[in-house]
């Protein structure tokens, strides 16, 4: 019988992060549809622990990690770890959530372990003679395939907010522990803790149910021939505090800094949508002073209802990417939307 | 760190992000719609890896850097008439697919053994850059094999900032989750540093530099040995473009407050 194990790892508190029920909700789905065994999991600290939280899943084993030299998200020892584990299950199948620590180590596992692997997977199917097609994205968003692949064993990397994530009972997963040969030179690299960037607040907020992005326009002379940024912070900082909404940026807003030109002090690469920036998952999305050319709009590919306001009705939005654009000045529009908040 | 480094930056070449992508099937899997016809520029992400490399060359005497790419020679021909007037490297070209539909694993075999046929490289001082993904698979596996390849065990992913500290080794800031970054110290080289965007703009033109550059770059080309970088075990189905076309309300003629109050409703719905 062929093994889909759901790959997962805890975070810093022992808890499993929401990506990793997810995957765990693909890896069961998967099972199921071929008629695999399922198996589970899990490294990092308080592994064995957080293993007894999805005990219900209705894996037929449990597998973890929870070395301290697995604590930190550090390269040589997870994809080292994530090695033996996999060989430990005996697995065909292997999926796992798209995080920053699983997308670093797992390519290099899957040379260690001989496989093949996919990552930013967002669909995934499985018939009963145990083939599977995937499908996700090339080009950045902008066109959609489907595939599958003999090779076994492969691993696949799901992108976070695509399945639901797993809920169940709780209980003893009676975990078997993969005991790991870490190299020495596996710990020339010590993680010395996470550091938010240099900005006055956290605006980057993955779970947020509104994505607020502000292109370069708010950074342009006004009608006054004079630009208002200080008056574009104090807006968008205002907005950002009442709705919790996440921030993202145009290219050119966050290049303009990177420029050395004055902008808002509170926007960083890390805010970048789109083309060559993140393609974030929200119900909603309102941009402003953004034109909503194809490079930008991918980033919009994964937001449900959006709207924009703009000052040009022939933008970019206007041509069957938004749901409404408001032509307006969005320095009113904000201004009057921040009093009704 | 005396000697200086030895950085070796892997990037190739992309679709202009302004261009139209249209899939097309071909003998070799999924295409694009006369993909050697459009224009080129080099993968974002690299570019940004290119000129960290470029930066710390310069600061660190002794240093030399490498730009290995995969692509059709031709293709990587125009490219380096802008690339190569940005900073100073040596181009070891691959000829090849740079095809998004490639499958990432072959590409890290051709470009682990371009690396490892450099003359006099010296792991001890060697650091592999490259963008954290490709604009165009952005799967985000390459580097990593690449370095698992060559017996590189450090590893960064999404790194924004490289410091080297005077006692040795460097500092890392990494993308993690939620807007944060993960900070490490690595003992030294060798490392893999998948670049996101970095932190220095994109250099001006320097007509000497690519002149420089040229000298080197055009007998590489001619030498360019051929990589099969195919689809690899991939039996690509449907390959399409999403159709998204959404049915746009423009409000023209209103007043902010109006338009204020309907999205006030909106975010409250």
């Amino acid at each position: 019988m062929t093994t889909v194990l759901a790959l997962m790892h805890t975070q810093e508190d022992g808890s499993l992060p929401k990506a990793a029920r997810e995957a765990l909700t693909a890896a069961s789905q998967l099972a199921a549809q071929s008629g695999a065994a399922l198996s589970v999991g899990v490294i990092g600290k308080g592994a064995s622990a957080a293993a007894d939280t999805v005990a219900g899943c209705g894996a037929a084993s449990f597998w973890v990690i929870g070395d301290e030299a697995v604590y930190p998200a550090r390269y040589a020892t997870d994809a080292a770890a994530v090695t033996a584990l996999v060989k430990a299950a005996g697995a065909q199948i292997v999926v796992a959530p798209g995080s920053s620590r699983f997308m670093r180590c797992l390519p290099g596992a899957s040379y260690r372990l001989g496989a093949v692997i996919d990552t930013h997977i967002v669909a995934q199917q499985a018939a009963p003679d145990g083939s599977v097609r995937v499908q996700r994205w090339f080009y950045r968003q902008r066109i959609l395939g489907s595939f599958s692949r003999a090779a076994r064993p492969w691993l696949l990397v799901v992108d976070s907010g695509v399945n639901a994530p797993w809920e169940g009972a709780a209980g003893s997963a009676s975990a078997q522990t993969v005991e790991v040969a870490f190299a020495e030179d596996g710990q020339r690299t010590t993680v010395t803790g996470a550091r938010a960037p240099a900005a006055d607040a956290q605006t980057i907020r993955p779970d947020a149910p509104l994505l607020f992005v502000a292109g370069a326009g708010w950074t342009k002379k006004q009608k006054d021939g004079q630009p208002h940024i200080a008056e574009a912070s104090g807006l968008i900082q205002t907005f950002l505090g009442k709705t919790q909404a996440s921030l993202g940026s145009s290219k050119s807003l966050v290049d303009i800094q990177s420029e050395g030109q004055e902008t808002l002090h509170f926007m960083s690469h890390m805010n970048q949508i789109g083309q060559t920036g993140s393609t974030p998952r929200h119900p909603k999305g309102l941009a402003t002073c953004c034109h909503g050319e194809e490079p930008h709009a991918v980033g919009w590919r994964f937001i449900n209802e959006r709207r924009a306001v703009n000052l040009d009705p022939n933008c970019g939005w206007a041509q069957g990417k938004a749901d409404v654009v408001y032509v307006a000045d969005a320095f009113d529009v904000m201004a009057r939307v921040n009093e009704l908040l | 760190m005396t000697d200086g480094f030895q950085l070796v930056v892997c990037g190739s070449l992309v679709p202009d992000p302004l261009q139209t992508l249209e899939p097309v099937s071909t003998p070799q899997g999924p295409g694009l719609k006369n993909e050697m016809m459009l224009p080129s520029v080099l993968d974002p992400w690299a570019a940004h890896a290119l000129y960290e490399a470029a930066d710390l060359a310069k600061r660190f005497p002794g240093s030399k850097v490498w730009l290995v790419s995969l692509g059709p020679k031709a293709k990587l021909q125009q490219l380096m008439m802008t690339v190569a007037q940005k900073v100073p490297f040596e181009l070891i070209a691959l000829d090849g697919s740079a095809s998004g539909f490639t499958d990432a694993l072959g590409v890290a075999e051709a470009l682990a053994g371009a690396i490892e046929a450099i003359p006099g490289l010296d792991k001890s001082r060697l650091l592999v850059f490259g963008g954290c993904a490709s604009a165009s698979r952005d799967a985000g596996v390459t580097l990593q094999v690449v370095g698992e390849r060559l017996g590189i065990r450090d590893q960064f992913v999404g790194v924004d900032m490289l410091t080297v500290r005077p006692e040795g080794g460097f500092e890392v800031l990494e993308r993690i989750e939620g807007g944060q970054y993960q900070v490490s110290v690595c003992a030294g080289a060798p490392a893999v540093l998948a670049w996101a965007t970095g932190n220095l703009p994109e250099p001006p033109n320097n007509p000497q530099i690519g002149m420089a550059n040229m000298r080197g770059v055009m007998p590489a080309l001619q030498k360019a040995k051929p990589a099969a970088a195919g689809v690899g075990g991939m039996a690509y189905g449907d390959v399409e473009l999403p159709s998204q076309k959404r049915q746009t309300r423009i409000v023209k003629d209103a007043t902010a407050d109006e338009i204020a109050r309907e999205i006030v409703e909106w975010i409250k719905a």
